[in-house]
């Protein structure tokens, strides 16, 4: 069935977005955007990979996924925090830095065999029609994705560490007030979210692809910041935005596939044209929903 | 430091902005008037651009691999290679630059590399340019050409593979753009299914992109869902299809390369090159002065039928048995007298394209901008 394809294609192909984008909006919740998220998911995918490769466990992979994103993040983290320098402007120079990095040491891992994740089924749920198709009978790392979404929600809205986090978005001088620092904090925040990117990229090579190749993200990581704004910085809005995006890069193979005609251009562009299509809808009421303090890194706007 | 930082990004976007649009620098003033010079006479430097990485473990390495040959063959000869050279002005630009180190010869290896390859050979008639893979309209510049194999034809002998292997009577394939190379494959793929296997199918899925593993792996997904058991690809990276359709347990075919070891089971067989001899060969013309006028001044193909195929299969994998080895042998001695493409082929609106008795050229074949009948699949309008 069409749908349940489409469907199905829209969570294995979301997972790695949606990991990212859940990163993106960590950090932006906390006042800092991250235009290096590509490179982040990129380091991932390398990352990822070649541990798995090396050390033969796929787990070992995705951790070290992890920790190639948080790297390359501390490094804006550092530069923006730290230096005050330009986010925009420091966000995209470490994309090209790590589009350079991964293609340099990745030649090696090009064709490379390594050990991946495949498909669990879960019992019983796996046999449901159409949503145990969807939803069920994936690998092990999409299935943390089911998780980490409500679990981000959870932690923003429910706990200490998520209220210091959204403070240090929304008033850092209120921080201060209270002896804490909403640099720090902004800085694990960065971190934080470049290794959430990190692990997308190393659930791209390592579950999805079951490969490395340079610049495999294919603009991935974009996506994720596009979505982060058509989210309105929520987590479970961007797990919906995750998978409707996965859903439109999984629709061109799918109708293909039924022998039907349907340019993979057109849809590539979807979530960008959808992202325009709400700021230009909405314009600066965007921000309306936009975290206070990235409010003002937005608002550099030339005034009319 | 912040508008330190502002000002780096702002030029590193610069660069990376003009490194696409850069225009190609002035011609080398030492060419002119160089027109009496044989192209690539005495050449002891060559020059070999390749569109990708040298290590895809695919069509760019194994032209690499061809250029090392090259290395060996002319131990007096110094091989200039450069990788990862997009499809555009950059090409030109990169080629200038290995002539200004004294290339003579220029091997640009992409098939989108055709445009600037000729702007190149236009500016310089003392050097031979030669591109694999596209056509030159109308007469070729003295200085240039293009050369290829029949690439089809070992696809053809593996599409017997396929349509022997298949229990759900439908084959897949995975390609990246509907140019006629590719096409090409697919029709001969499926003619040699079907010359064993008159049920069979083959699906078709197109991922706009030579080498986007997570597009690769949702469409063989899909494939896959459409009770296809055996898979085959045009792509440049080749090993994400393999994983997935040989996890799937079902049959796999190779292009480029010989992947039987990631795939131990489902190997069938596969094509793969061998660009060696035939780079060498180009070389020797070129160097002795008779490029100009040979059958590389030209759009040179070769196949079972005229020579040396630098397209060769890849070996067999467990599950094909002794009987589809002998159609496989009697096929390819078939098709050094006739063609993959002799007629009558039938498109897939019913049309006969090419008629009963017809054994069409080369060039005729690589013109072919339709999908046989028993193709499934539309072609993206690109």
């Amino acid at each position: 069935m069409l749908l349940v394809d489409v469907l199905a294609g829209g969570v294995r192909g979301g997972t790695a977005i949606m990991f990212a984008a859940l990163g993106e909006t960590v950090s932006e919740r906390a006042g800092v955007v991250n235009l290096g998220t590509e490179g982040c998911m990129l380091l991932g995918a390398l990352g990822g990979y070649a541990v798995a490769a090396e050390t033969g466990n796929p787990w070992l992979g995705l951790l070290a996924g992890a920790a190639a994103g948080a790297l390359l993040a501390a490094i804006h983290a550092l530069l923006v925090v730290w230096r005050n320098a330009d986010q925009f402007a420091t966000g995209l120079t470490l994309m090209f830095l790590g589009l350079g990095l991964t293609s340099l040491y990745g030649a090696a891992y090009v064709g490379e065999a390594a050990p991946g994740f495949a498909p669990v089924p879960v019992p019983v749920l796996a046999d449901i029609p159409v949503a145990g198709e969807v939803l069920f009978q994936h690998d092990p790392v999409t299935y943390l994705a089911f998780v980490a979404a409500p679990a981000l929600a959870w932690w923003l809205r429910s706990t200490k560490g998520g209220l210091l986090l959204r403070t240090a978005g929304e008033r850092a001088d209120a921080l201060h007030v209270h002896g804490h620092h909403p640099g720090l904090i902004r800085a694990l925040a960065v971190v934080a979210g470049g290794a959430l990117a990190g692990l997308g990229g190393a659930q791209l090579a390592t579950a999805y692809a079951h490969a490395w190749f340079e610049g495999m993200t294919a603009g991935r990581g974009f996506i994720a910041v596009a979505l982060v704004i058509f989210a309105a910085w929520r987590p479970l809005r961007v797990m919906a935005g995750s998978y409707l995006f996965g859903a439109a890069l999984a629709l061109a193979p799918a109708l293909q596939a039924r022998g039907y005609a349907l340019n993979q251009f057109a849809l590539d562009v979807l979530p960008f044209v959808i992202t325009l299509v709400i700021l230009a809808v909405l314009g600066k009421r965007t921000l309306r929903a936009a975290p206070e303090e990235l409010r003002r890194v937005f608002q550099s706007a030339p005034s009319r | 430091m912040r508008k330190i930082i502002v000002i780096g990004a702002a030029a590193l976007l610069a660069a990376a902005c003009s490194a696409n649009t850069a225009g190609t620098p002035q011609a080398d003033t030492s060419a002119a008037g160089g027109a009496a010079v044989a192209p690539g006479k005495d050449a002891t430097k060559v020059g070999f651009i390749f569109v990708g990485p040298k290590d895809d473990y695919g069509y760019n390495q194994a032209a690499y691999q061809g250029s090392q040959e090259v290395a060996k063959a002319f131990p007096d000869m110094e091989v200039l290679t450069a990788e990862n050279v997009p499809e555009d002005d950059n090409a030109a630009r990169v080629m200038n630059s290995m002539i200004a180190k004294g290339a003579k010869i220029i091997f640009a290896t992409s098939y989108g590399h055709l445009d600037a390859a000729l702007k190149v050979a236009a500016e310089h008639p003392d050097v031979a340019v030669v591109q694999q893979g596209n056509l030159i309209t109308g007469t070729p510049p003295k200085n240039a050409g293009t050369f290829f194999g029949t690439v089809y034809e070992p696809v053809y002998l593996a599409g017997i593979a396929a349509g022997r292997a298949t229990k759900s009577n439908k084959l897949g394939y995975v390609y990246a753009f509907p140019i006629s190379q590719t096409l090409d494959n697919i029709n001969a793929f499926h003619l040699g299914a079907r010359s064993v296997n008159p049920k069979v199918e083959t699906y078709t899925v197109n991922t706009s992109s030579w080498c986007d593993p997570a597009k690769q792996a949702e469409a063989t997904a899909n494939l896959l869902k459409q009770g296809v058991d055996v898979i085959t690809q045009h792509q440049d990276c080749t090993a994400t299809v393999i994983k997935a359709t040989e996890a799937a347990g079902k049959y796999t075919v190779g292009y480029h390369a010989d992947a039987s070891s990631i795939a131990p089971k489902g190997w069938l067989t596969g094509s793969q090159w061998n660009w060696g001899p035939l780079y060498t060969d180009i070389v020797k013309t070129a160097r002795s002065g008779g490029f100009t006028g040979s059958k590389y001044n030209a759009n040179f193909r070769v196949g079972y039928k005229t020579g040396e195929n630098p397209f060769v299969q890849s070996p067999y994998g467990p599950a094909v048995d002794e009987e589809t080895k002998k159609l496989i042998e009697k096929a390819r001695q078939d098709i050094a007298k006739g063609s993959p493409f002799a007629g009558p082929v039938v498109d897939q609106k019913g049309e006969v394209r090419i008629p009963e008795g017809t054994i069409p050229d080369y060039e005729t074949i690589e013109k072919i901008d339709y999908f046989v009948s028993g193709v499934v699949g539309t072609l993206p309008k690109s």
